[in-house]
């Protein structure tokens, strides 16, 4: 058998996967990532509360305070170059209690020794009027202007996609079930074999690391429930609102998203199942119930869709970022902040592995991704021209988020493609409206059918085990 | 380009809509159609049963749509297929794209909302459970099956007893698959009676009102769906829970006017049927866009949609003739059981002599009467034996007695 040779292998194309393999594409080293789905994105980045946290709730000296405000600097500046959503909103946390005023000038203090700028505790009055919707029980708030959102898909994608256009290689539906070790390093699925493997391999972090590691740990997954609004009430708050933060994480939240929709969530229950991510009565209630006591107004009739994304907590407060094995690097424990967290873990980790193997810079690393066509984010003249020189930019499919075929044409061609309904809408928002894909799925289906040169009845919503169709009607009436 | 009427859909009430203008005697009319050919939802709708009241006969959706669109074909009346309008002003610019005409903007003396309605969708009802594939609006499984020819699953529950539900339920059941029940949240089913009979009591469907679904079950593909029943404040009942495996799980719970457009213009909707608040010649608050059909408020009848949108289209062209001059309103004010009416004001002064009142009542009722009242004084009651939230009503107001009138109301009361 030939195997495959690498110099890095890293497992698990989430965020923080993805941010390594740029990080490492920066070296003169030939690095892959396997991710298990057919689509980078698909585990705990797809499903989170999509924040780029100032950086005030992690304890001074961890792991997760310091690439927490690292991560939120690098994010703002990434955004611009990868071309990905992001949106400087500024955080509060809000208390209803005079008596929780020492927990609020806590997080204060914490954040100032985290290094986080521009922390600010301000009054209830003050604050209403910089958010006329935040609850009139509202005491006291922490504002930390530095906060943002991000859109993750895209964020994760853009990574992604930028280390491969920098040669890293992109293995999709390619599950890591048993990994080898020789003499310099290690075989994967008798299909790879590398010098290094960084284990970013998410809520399987566990299972990835006891395959290797004599010392065996487990992550336990914590599920967080979301309700997702209409782009009608995008204006409903600008600021992200938090709760004090309670040993279950850091409460329910009420913000605005990158694309101008509303979110609230998550609820913080702890399971035994990794594929768990399954709403549930009890935890949508909770939300919605804890919602309201941030913000008045909010308009329960609006929800277009809820989720749920599952955190791999590890036995520890802190993120397990260290050299586990010679050669083998976790990643793991990767829970909020993560996605804030998720550039300066790249480097941090990037640091590790290159300085292991005494790797080198490249010259020629391209810092910068164009990225898809956004044809509703431009001027009609601009638009207009586009169409003239690809009418297929003119045919919406989408109708509720105005996404049109040349847009979808251009995801499942693009540098990481698309080949599922859920990768198609990550990338180009295709269903991620308020119809939820009742119009366009179907025309979608068609167009993946087309472009990828199979039949209608192959499109799957996501992996293989995903069919939306059984075949073509008329088929059992042979004779 | 500049058109004397632009009618932005062209669906039944677009169509519908176009002729009249014609009738009236414009040349200049533009219908703008966004699928690739006219006739809207109906081209999916491939049962019998419409057409009774326009046509005395019975129709496909096809069928039907294809009586409108053969006329407009005589008229000639310009349409463009493929078309996405993206913008529309309250000076009556609409803007829309293509393949063949890139970006392009038409301004029009009158503008006609057409755009029908969508599904409510899965999150609108923030049901729990995993989000695997093989949850569709009974729409899109309509378009799938009817459309593309594909089969949509085989083990099926329906969620929600509206019209498109009842007919998908039928429909399935003639393409082999085994439809397991249909779950309606409310007392009563939210579609027409005549469907609840040919679509589930002919086929041995069961219905279960004041049930709803709990839980979804199945990581890639749905799996199995468990149903519970649910209090008189739609709360599920612990213990009630029944788990029926399925492959599928249809959603018919609801339809909503597709606004989005008309906001873009500034029409004020109505927070009852989330369509624009319209005066008896269908206009809207935006002096020359009018609304008509499913846009306006959600019919059950393609049949009404055509009247209201035959009157539209007149109205429409009266207005581009003659640019009708002050307008006073009186406010029609529904309550005590009457949900919402269309038009939900009138014109007196202007008004034709006789006008249709279309309104739906907010719960099932049994012995009430629907009373008109004008100054607190009845002018009108008529006796019902049951009142349904499925089925649309209707009544006829004279101009006669409107006039110098200060307060108009329509409502339920009490049959004597």
């Amino acid at each position: 058998m030939i195997l495959m040779k690498y110099d890095v292998i890293v497992i698990g194309g989430g965020v923080t996967g993805c941010a390594i393999l740029r990080e490492l594409s920066k070296y003169d080293l030939s690095v892959a990532l396997l991710e298990k789905e057919e689509d980078v994105c698909s585990g705990t980045s797809k499903a989170n509360s999509a924040i780029i946290h100032a950086g005030y709730d992690a304890e001074n000296g961890t792991l997760k305070a310091k690439l927490n405000v690292r991560g939120s600097e690098l994010t703002k500046q990434l955004a611009k170059d990868l071309n990905f959503g992001y949106r400087n909103n500024g955080s509060f946390v809000v208390c209803f209690d005079e008596g929780d005023r020492p927990g609020l000038e806590k997080l204060y203090e914490r954040g100032v020794k985290n290094g986080v700028k521009g922390l600010e505790i301000i009054e209830g009055d003050k604050a209403r009027e910089m958010e006329p919707n935040l609850s009139k029980n509202v005491v006291a708030v922490l504002y930390a202007p530095s906060a943002a959102i991000v859109c993750p898909f895209e964020m994760t994608i853009a990574l992604g996609e930028n280390a491969v256009e920098n040669g890293a290689k992109v293995f999709l539906n390619t599950k890591v079930t048993d990994i080898k070790r020789k003499d310099d390093g290690f075989i994967i699925n008798d299909e790879f074999e590398c010098k290094a493997i960084v284990n970013a391999a998410g809520m399987y972090g566990d299972v990835i690391h006891n395959l290797v590691c004599d010392e065996k740990i487990e992550l336990t997954p914590r599920k967080g429930d979301y309700c997702l609004f209409d782009r009608e009430c995008g204006d409903l708050v600008k600021h992200t609102i938090f709760q004090l933060p309670s040993k279950f994480g850091k409460g329910v939240l009420v913000a605005p998203t990158a694309h101008g929709n509303m979110l609230i969530g998550p609820s913080a229950t702890d399971i035994s199942d990794k594929e768990g991510n399954n709403t549930t009565i009890e935890d949508l209630d909770m939300i919605i119930d804890k919602a309201k006591l941030s913000v008045d107004n909010i308009p329960f009739n609006k929800v277009i869709t809820s989720f749920c994304g599952l955190r791999a907590r590890p036995k520890g407060d802190d993120f397990v970022i260290n050299e586990a094995a010679d050669g083998f690097f976790d990643a793991i424990g990767i829970e909020s902040p993560g996605l804030s967290s998720a550039p300066a873990i790249g480097e941090y980790v990037g640091d590790m592995v290159t300085a292991r193997l005494g790797a080198k810079k490249k010259e020629n690393f391209k810092e910068t991704r164009d990225g898809l066509k956004k044809l509703n984010k431009m001027n009609y003249e601009e638009r207009g021209k586009l169409i003239k020189e690809n009418p297929l930019y003119g045919n919406i499919i989408c109708r509720c988020e105005e996404i049109s075929e040349g847009e979808i044409v251009d995801a499942i061609h693009s540098v990481i493609p698309a080949t599922s309904l859920d990768a198609v809408k990550r990338r180009v928002r295709a269903g991620m409206g308020r119809c939820q894909g009742g119009f366009c799925s179907p025309k979608v289906m068609a167009i993946l059918a087309r472009e990828l040169n199979i039949p209608f009845e192959d499109v799957r919503k996501n992996n293989a085990e995903s069919p939306m169709v059984y075949g073509k009607l008329g088929q059992d009436d042979e004779i | 380009m500049k058109y004397d009427v632009v009618i932005i859909g062209g669906g039944p009430a677009g169509l519908s809509a176009a002729l009249a203008v014609r009738k009236e005697g414009i040349d200049s009319i533009l219908i703008i159609e966004r699928d690739d050919k006219l006739g809207g939802i109906l081209n999916q709708c491939i049962h019998n049963g419409f057409g009774l009241h326009t046509f005395k006969e019975e129709l496909t959706g096809p069928e039907y749509a294809c009586r409108y669109i053969e006329k407009v074909l005589e008229e000639k009346i310009e349409y463009k297929l493929n078309c996405m309008v993206i913008g529309i002003s309250d000076d009556r610019k609409v803007t829309y794209v293509s393949k063949e005409d890139g970006l392009c903007t038409v301004e029009a003396k009158a503008v006609i909302l057409a755009m029908g309605c969508r599904e409510r969708p899965r999150g609108a009802l923030n049901i729990a459970g995993f989000r695997p594939a093989g949850i569709y609006s009974a729409g899109t499984a309509q378009r799938l099956m009817n459309i593309e020819g594909y089969k949509v699953g085989n083990e099926v529950v329906i969620l929600g007893s509206g019209d498109i539900g009842l007919i998908m339920a039928r429909r399935m059941t003639l393409e082999g698959a085994k439809v397991k029940c249909v779950a309606e949240v409310m007392p009563y089913s939210g579609g027409l009676k005549r469907n609840i009979v040919q679509c589930l009591n002919d086929y041995d469907i069961p219905l279960f009102l004041s049930h709803t679904v709990i839980d979804i079950k199945g990581k890639e593909r749905v799996e199995s769906v468990v149903i519970a029943q649910v209090d008189e404040n739609r709360k599920p009942i612990p213990g009630t829970e029944k788990e029926y495996k399925c492959d599928t799980l249809l959603l018919s719970v609801g339809l909503l006017p597709e606004n989005e457009l008309s906001k873009l213009a500034n029409v004020e909707l109505s927070r009852v049927t989330n369509g624009p608040v319209v005066s008896d010649s269908f206009e809207t608050n935006v002096e020359g866009i009018f609304a008509c059909g499913n846009v306006l408020h959600v019919h059950d009848l393609v049949d009404y949609v055509s009247s209201e949108a035959d009157l539209a289209g007149t109205y429409a062209a009266k207005y581009v003739k003659n640019q009708k001059g002050d307008r006073e309103y009186l406010d029609v004010e529904a309550r005590d059981g009457v949900r919402y009416t269309v038009p939900q004001k009138i014109d007196v002064k202007n008004m034709e002599d006789r006008i249709i009142v279309r309104f739906r009542v907010s719960n099932e009722f049994r012995g009430k009467s629907i009373v008109v009242e004008a100054d607190g004084k009845e002018i009108r009651r008529v006796k019902k034996r049951v009142l349904a939230p499925g089925e649309m009503e209707q009544l006829f107001l004279n101009k006669a007695e409107l006039e110098g009138v200060k307060k108009l109301c329509v409502c339920l009361k009490e049959s004597v």
